[in-house]
């Protein structure tokens, strides 16, 4: 049986000169990621902001949302946001944190379930309160910041101190990006988000770290070697690997974000695009180029009476 | 790498299988595994997102919590100083603690030693080293100022919240649910998870209610109306119906006899009128008090007050001596039943705020249970496909590895009695993304060294034997965030991270072990010339 061979054998791109174009390129899609975030703005799920989520389906066929919308429209519970969500007789019903503290919130709750009373099916219920949303915020930003530094010291100790650096300036990138894909597609950002983003991290390390492994082992062997053209090699030698890996990881996500419902749709198309479009593209074209800026390999020479059990 | 000792290779399997083997109890209806024995039922958790149910967070009241130290320590040194019989004026409760001046004339190194007996040690989490429960300070001129630590008060909440999980485990057991959670989270904080309910503004209305029940006599010097016009007199209070009808009541601030001695409370139907009442029966010590009360007080009516609302304030017409009565409010049957609950659960020690809800009704549930289901399987089938075409024969290896994979997470899963959730479904899909990967980085490696001209049985050890080291590196990584992820996570997110983080070490685990295994067995069994890769 003749194998599928999506990378040819032995290619030999020349990935490092791209990084003339790949930097600056990463540079503009960063402050344009950076202007989103602060112009266009996240939209911040219920987790974050508080207030009152509900999910409910209209008993009696597809719902009627500008007859929803005026009956909750005169509660009078401030901005009252309604949404089609997956079939026609579902609605995401979205309230804003009302003011007067956490029983104020669950009081607006019980309006909304009277005013609609039987017609429809509550499928799902979330209110945050002021105070829980302010720690979920916090909490998360805290984890994506332990979570860069955990692995940052993780890659210290593997590596040398350029690579750790590298690979986080890579990661910052790609959460950089990525927020601004959510900003720009107004995905609701809630924990969930922050799962995908922490997610992203570990997808798109995994990746680097397999090239920079690479670029060790190579360092390692070949002592005269000029560092672009080693991580040229290197590049070219995990392609078919990486190719071949996110082909599989877009399966996986492609079947989530066809069949896996609407609850979880958010979390796949960020992950969509943080792990299969920036992950794959950061590890080649900014992370491996930028060690040469890191001055990684330069003093090989000294470097090797130093032990070196992976020569061949 | 390829050479396995019998007993290294019998160890893997057999760990495997057994791992496996734990996920078994899953695929039986629950009723056949509860006749299991006990160490054979352990199995996942279906979480909330997908069975359907109610997460609440409840907030103690930390502020009512402090406000009522503050009166009781007030209450004990009126008490303290009377007997005692030192003089005083001007006794005010004031910021943290309370404020009293002792009269000209008395002692006040007496007073000073009959305040101390106030200050206890407070039960610190090591024995002693919690300090004294007040600070007393000697302000000069007869004032003394008596301060509730930090410690008092912490240890006051500490108390009033395991009261509280306490009251609404009752509470919520009454309501015949399987299996609700109650727990304490941080220092003044409880989650309650109901699994299986359709609508939880009936738990809400359980969880909400402080429940505290007490029988005072109305203030007749003058009527409510009067009252509001002018001032309510010094011991009565302006206290409204419980129906809401803005009816209110004049009532006297002093407690005849208090809910807490009650021993019972049954929901019942009066026998004239057949509407829902509420009969409920005292302790011996209640039934006296009550006794003597109404006793003293025929004619004259008594308000029954729950949370500071009036539910009724009917006339005694004759001595209650037996220790049980009735209260009857216009109930509704559902109204009385729950009046019953709470009765017989008894108060909370502060009020309960909710400051996190989060219901997901059974219908959702099963939708998303089954769109679980329906992407697994498509991303597995589709991800299997391309193996088996990329690398043939030993895409089947690497199919079957993450197969027993999957197994071994379901296994692990069911050992930790683990929790389920939509998001871990999809920590289970991208694992397998991981799993495979591990795969494609041992097989690119071996394509490589094959091309480097290396025998089969060379090139497939060292495949192996470079590949691993990478594999370990990587997966650390993502580790660490599926850690820091199950760290700050809650609930649904949580259940991501614990499939990721248990996908990962069962992935280093196959990587590592089994797909060596399979292909040692294979190159045993068939000694190829050509790796067919």
């Amino acid at each position: 049986m003749k194998l599928l061979r999506i990378v040819p054998d032995d290619t030999n791109f020349d990935f490092m000169r791209f990084r003339r174009i790949s930097f600056p390129l990463s540079a503009a899609l960063s402050i344009i990621a950076m202007l989103l975030y602060f112009f266009h703005g996240l939209n911040f799920g219920i987790d974050f902001r508080g207030g009152t989520l509900m999910e409910v389906q209209s008993k009696a066929g597809p719902a009627d949302l500008a007859k929803m919308r005026a009956t909750l429209g005169g509660l009078g519970l401030g901005e009252v946001q309604l949404q089609q969500f997956g079939a026609p007789q579902d609605v995401l019903i979205r309230l804003a944190e009302q003011p007067g503290g956490d029983a104020a919130q669950q009081a607006a709750v019980a309006k909304v379930r009277g005013a609609l009373g039987t017609e429809v099916e509550y499928r799902r219920v979330e209110v945050v309160g002021p105070r829980v949303s302010g720690e979920l915020l916090s909490y998360g930003v805290i984890g994506l910041m332990c979570a860069i530094f955990g692995i940052l010291i993780y890659l210290w100790f593997r590596f040398e101190w350029q690579f750790a650096l590298g690979a986080m300036i890579a990661n910052v990138h790609d959460l950089v990006l990525t927020i601004g894909f959510m900003s720009l597609a107004q995905i609701d950002f809630d924990l969930t988000s922050i799962a995908a983003l922490l997610t992203i991290l570990g997808y798109s390390l995994n990746d680097t770290v397999v090239i920079y492994d690479r670029i060790r082992e190579m360092l390692r062997r070949y002592k005269k070697m000029p560092m672009p053209d080693l991580l040229n090699a290197a590049v070219n030698q995990t392609l078919s690997r990486s190719v071949i890996t996110h082909v599989t990881v877009s399966l996986a996500l492609l079947a989530l974000l066809l069949f896996g419902g609407q609850a979880i749709h958010s979390f796949t198309a960020t992950m969509m695009f943080g792990v299969v479009l920036v992950g794959t593209y950061t590890s080649v074209f900014i992370a491996s180029p930028i060690l040469i800026y890191l001055g990684v390999g330069t003093g090989r020479d000294a470097l090797s009476s130093a032990p070196d059990d992976q020569k061949p | 790498m390829l050479y396995f000792t019998r007993w290294r290779a019998l160890a893997i399997v057999l760990t495997a299988f057994v791992v496996c083997l734990c996920a078994v109890p899953n695929f039986f209806p629950e009723k056949m595994v509860d006749s299991w024995p006990k160490w054979a039922q352990r199995h996942v958790v279906l979480g909330l997102d997908l069975q359907g149910g109610s997460h609440i967070l409840l907030e103690v009241d930390t502020a009512a919590v402090r406000k009522e130290k503050l009166e009781a320590l007030r209450d004990d040194v009126r008490r303290v100083l009377r007997d005692a019989r030192i003089g005083y004026t001007g006794l005010v409760a004031r910021g943290n603690g309370v404020e009293v001046r002792i009269r000209e004339g008395a002692n006040s190194a007496d007073a000073r030693s009959k305040l101390q007996t106030l200050s206890v040690p407070v039960g610190g989490v090591f024995g002693t080293s919690g300090g004294n429960s007040l600070d007393i300070s000697d302000e000069g001129g007869g004032l003394f100022r008596l301060t509730v630590t930090q410690p008092a008060i912490n240890e006051r909440v500490r108390q009033a919240v395991e009261q509280s999980i306490q009251i609404i485990e009752r509470r919520v057991n009454e309501l015949g649910t399987v299996e609700p959670l109650i727990q304490r989270q941080g220092s003044d904080r409880i989650l309650v998870q109901v699994p299986g309910l359709q609508d939880p503004s009936r738990l809400k209305e359980l969880l909400g209610k402080t429940a505290k029940l007490d029988f005072r006599l109305v203030d007749q010097s003058m009527t409510a109306e009067q009252a509001k016009q002018t001032r309510p007199p010094p011991d009565s209070e302006i206290l409204p119906g419980a129906k809401g009808e803005g009816a209110s009541y004049l009532i006297e601030k002093r407690v005849m006899v208090s809910g807490g001695e009650l021993t019972d409370a049954q929901p019942g139907f009066d026998q004239r009128t057949n509407e829902p009442i509420v009969s409920f029966r005292f302790n011996t010590a209640g039934a006296r008090k009550f006794a003597q009360v109404t006793q003293e007080n025929v004619g004259k009516p008594f308000a029954i007050v729950l949370d500071n609302e009036v539910i009724s304030a009917p006339v005694i017409r004759e001595p209650i001596l037996g220790g049980s009565g009735q209260i009857s409010g216009s109930f509704t049957v559902q109204g009385a039943n729950d009046l019953a609950i709470l009765l017989r659960a008894g108060a909370l020690p502060a009020p309960l705020t909710i400051i996190e809800e989060r219901t997901v009704g059974p219908g959702l549930g099963q939708d998303s249970i089954e769109k679980g289901k329906l992407s697994s399987y498509v991303g597995a089938a589709m991800v299997i496909l391309f193996m088996l075409i990329t690398y043939g024969l030993f895409g089947l290896f690497a199919n079957i590895a993450v197969a027993i994979n999957v197994a071994m997470i379901f296994g692990v899963l069911s050992l930790l009695n683990a929790t389920l959730t939509l998001p871990g479904i999809a920590g289970i899909v991208l694992t397998v993304g991981i799993a495979v990967d591990s795969n494609v980085l041992i097989y690119e490696r071996i394509r490589e060294e094959v091309r480097h001209g290396r025998t089969p049985i060379n090139a497939i050890d060292a495949g192996f034997n470079r590949a691993l080291a990478t594999i370990l590196d990587s997966n650390i990584t993502t580790f660490i965030a599926a850690a820091v992820l199950f760290y700050i996570g809650t609930g649904p997110v949580r259940g991501f991270a614990v499939t990721l983080g248990i996908g990962i070490i069962t992935t280093v685990f196959t990587a590592f072990n089994l797909t060596r295994l399979i292909v040692a067995a294979w190159i045993r069994w068939r000694r190829p010339q050509t790796v067919p890769i």
